[in-house]
């Protein structure tokens, strides 16, 4: 008979994010077709009774777990890969795959990005997939939001630091106004308020942000919570740091969907190089827990060693 | 692409540079040795000329330039002189910095240009400006015509020849729609335009012809008080499909108005006098039965006639 903590160590081990290959070595490894037996027995999450006296595999649990024993060679293959495919893949699996949560992904590489990493993203989005990636966004996404996304995927922004703080407090006036007006018409079928969001440089839009609190008391974000992808938007632009420890927060709980999990890869990923000491201290400022710790606790096996080797580089 | 500049193969830039200052010296300006000096000589070899300059008597040639002449010669010289990518950036300033943008030049800068010279001029527009060129676009127009006009600067279009035959003719029946319906703030027109490789959309464009017996502009026809944003679609579409035709139309019509339009003429003459102006001539010749040579010297005079002939291909 399987150990009690040795049961319940296997059905960790295939829990979580990832594998914990060593686990399922030396302790699967060395059990006997009776431990095995009680194990699956003892699993009905895993494995089902037959009706012809078996307890069967879930198809759908072997399916999970294929893709948790591939959280790992994933993370490492994207970690390669040069940042320009990293992000015009990440875009165009985005497109492909739909749902909601493709379009923040889009907002994220669009908005996250400095201009000459977006423009080099687009390069090598025209070699993977002979079309631009404009062209692929406005022909997969319609309606409001693609007025949105195609501009940001567009953009080119200025990146020095220059700004006009005049056209900035102008420019946030009509952002409060716009907002304020949110009953009569959508902020993002608003000109305007797209004009702003993805045509000027990122120093205006934090000066922006600066006079919209100054003018309304209240952060512009906070106010377009019935806007997600607006709101996703002036995150990525003015509080990166911020945008991504919630969405590592959520990739990190327990039960989400498979593609939420996707995020604390890309996440991690795409950031190791760039703000990760910034991020690691904003995630504990907002969720007073290390992200190495949750990380320790969320993840498995290479996968979880792979992750915290990455956030751990630069301190 | 025949260019009409006539440049020699090799110059001496402190030559250049010497004898410039040579022209300048004294009370008068020496135009005729500016002219034949600056009117042969490529993109390359003037940046030469202006780092020679530069070396040699601690001093910007532009500001000298600027300085030293006047008016139409000035003003054609001047946009001779900057690099091409930080010409076509002050082409696409001055044309939204007017009362009403003058939509044709950013449309021909977005649409003619291929996508790498395009990024070229945003980033010298960056550069020049401190801002983007199409937060500048975007802040000086409204409604549809800053969509579209957004969506030209902005896009990074695949520049590969491959081309879906499904797509072109499903996209061309959206654009014959769109045409018959007279919705031209059709989102899809716009995104169609503003996103699509060129060789698809000229693919789209020959399918609109072979399905309706009439090319897509000439269905697009205007009168004059059809809205701005019909004439901006009309000419991004000639602009994709026939630059040579677009810019013989322009000069055609910047020689014919009552009083010469110089901007158009300058600009036209400046801009393609290394790449293709030979070729624009041609089509002007069979068009006019006139060359566009005579045209020029009958309707311009003094030095800026002299500098626009000289790029044109004129033998000293």
């Amino acid at each position: 008979m399987a150990l009690p903590n040795e049961l319940e160590a296997l059905t960790e081990a295939f829990s979580g994010h990832g594998i914990h290959e060593q686990a399922l070595v030396s302790i699967l490894g060395k059990w006997h077709p009776e431990e095995r037996k009680s194990f699956r027995k003892g699993s009905p999450h895993f494995f089902v009774e037959d009706e012809r006296n078996f307890e069967r595999w879930d198809d759908h649990h072997v399916r999970l777990l294929k893709h948790e024993f591939m959280r790992f060679k994933n993370a490492v293959v994207l970690w390669t890969m040069h940042p320009w495919e990293r992000d015009a893949r990440l875009a165009k699996e985005a497109l492909i795959k739909k749902g909601p949560q493709s379009h923040g992904i889009l907002i994220e590489i669009a908005c996250t990005r400095s201009a000459e990493e977006l423009l080099g993203a687009r390069r090598a989005y025209h070699s993977l997939f002979d079309h631009s990636l404009e062209e692929d966004v406005a022909h997969h996404i319609h309606g409001s939001e693609r007025k949105l996304l195609v501009a940001l995927v567009s953009a080119y922004r200025y990146e020095g630091s220059k700004v006009n703080d005049d056209a900035a407090k102008f420019e946030a006036k009509t952002l409060v106004n716009a907002i304020k007006d949110a009953n009569k018409r959508k902020p993002i079928d608003d000109e305007e308020v797209i004009r702003v969001l993805t045509t000027r440089s990122k120093p205006h839009l934090q000066a922006i942000y600066k006079h919209y609190k100054e003018i309304s008391g209240k952060n512009i974000d906070e106010d377009l919570d019935a806007d997600l992808r607006l709101k996703e938007t002036v995150q990525c632009i003015c509080t990166p740091q911020k945008y991504f420890s919630q969405v590592l927060n959520t990739a990190l709980k327990r039960d989400v969907d498979k593609k939420t999990k996707k995020a604390l890869t890309r996440v991690i990923v795409t950031r190791a190089d760039t703000d990760m000491k910034e991020i690691k201290e904003e995630y504990n400022k907002l969720y007073g827990v290390s992200l190495s710790k949750k990380i320790e606790d969320t993840a498995n096996g290479n996968y979880k060693d792979f992750l915290l080797t990455l956030i751990a580089r630069g301190g | 692409m025949a260019a009409s500049l006539v440049a020699p193969d090799t110059h001496s830039p402190m030559e250049d540079a010497e004898a410039l200052r040579k022209a300048f010296k004294g009370w008068g300006t020496d135009e005729k040795a500016i002219i034949s000096i600056l009117g042969h000589r490529n993109a390359v070899q003037r940046q030469q000329i202006r780092q020679a300059y530069e070396e040699l008597y601690q001093e910007d040639l532009i500001k000298r330039l600027e300085s030293e002449l006047s008016g139409d010669f000035e003003k054609a010289v001047y946009r001779w002189i900057l690099d091409p990518a930080d010409r076509d950036a002050v082409l696409a300033n001055v044309a939204i910095k007017k009362a009403e943008t003058d939509y044709h030049v950013i449309i021909e800068i977005s649409c003619i240009l291929s996508p790498e010279d395009l990024l070229a001029v945003r980033r010298a527009y960056h550069c020049r400006y401190k801002r983007s060129l199409e937060e500048d676009v975007a802040a000086h127009t409204s409604g549809d015509l800053r969509k579209l006009l957004v969506a030209l600067v902005t896009a990074y279009r695949y520049a590969g020849h491959e081309i879906n035959e499904r797509l072109a003719k499903s996209e061309a029946d959206i654009l014959n729609d769109a045409i018959k319906d007279k919705a031209f703030n059709h989102e899809e027109v716009i995104r169609i335009l503003s996103t699509r490789s060129k060789a698809q959309l000229i693919a789209s464009f020959n399918r609109y012809r072979d399905e309706h017996g009439i090319s897509i502009t000439k269905n697009l026809l205007v009168d004059s008080d059809e809205g701005t944003l019909q004439k901006a679609l009309h000419a991004a579409i000639r602009c994709i499909n026939d630059p040579r035709k677009y810019f013989e139309k322009t000069v055609r019509n910047a020689i014919k108005e009552n009083g010469t339009d110089e901007d158009a003429l300058t600009r036209v003459i400046v801009t393609r006098a290394e790449r293709d102006l030979k070729d624009i001539k041609e089509l002007y010749y069979q068009r006019n039965s006139v060359s566009l040579d005579h045209a020029v010297a009958k309707e311009t005079s003094g030095d800026y006639k002299a500098f626009l002939l000289t790029l044109l291909g004129k033998e000293d």
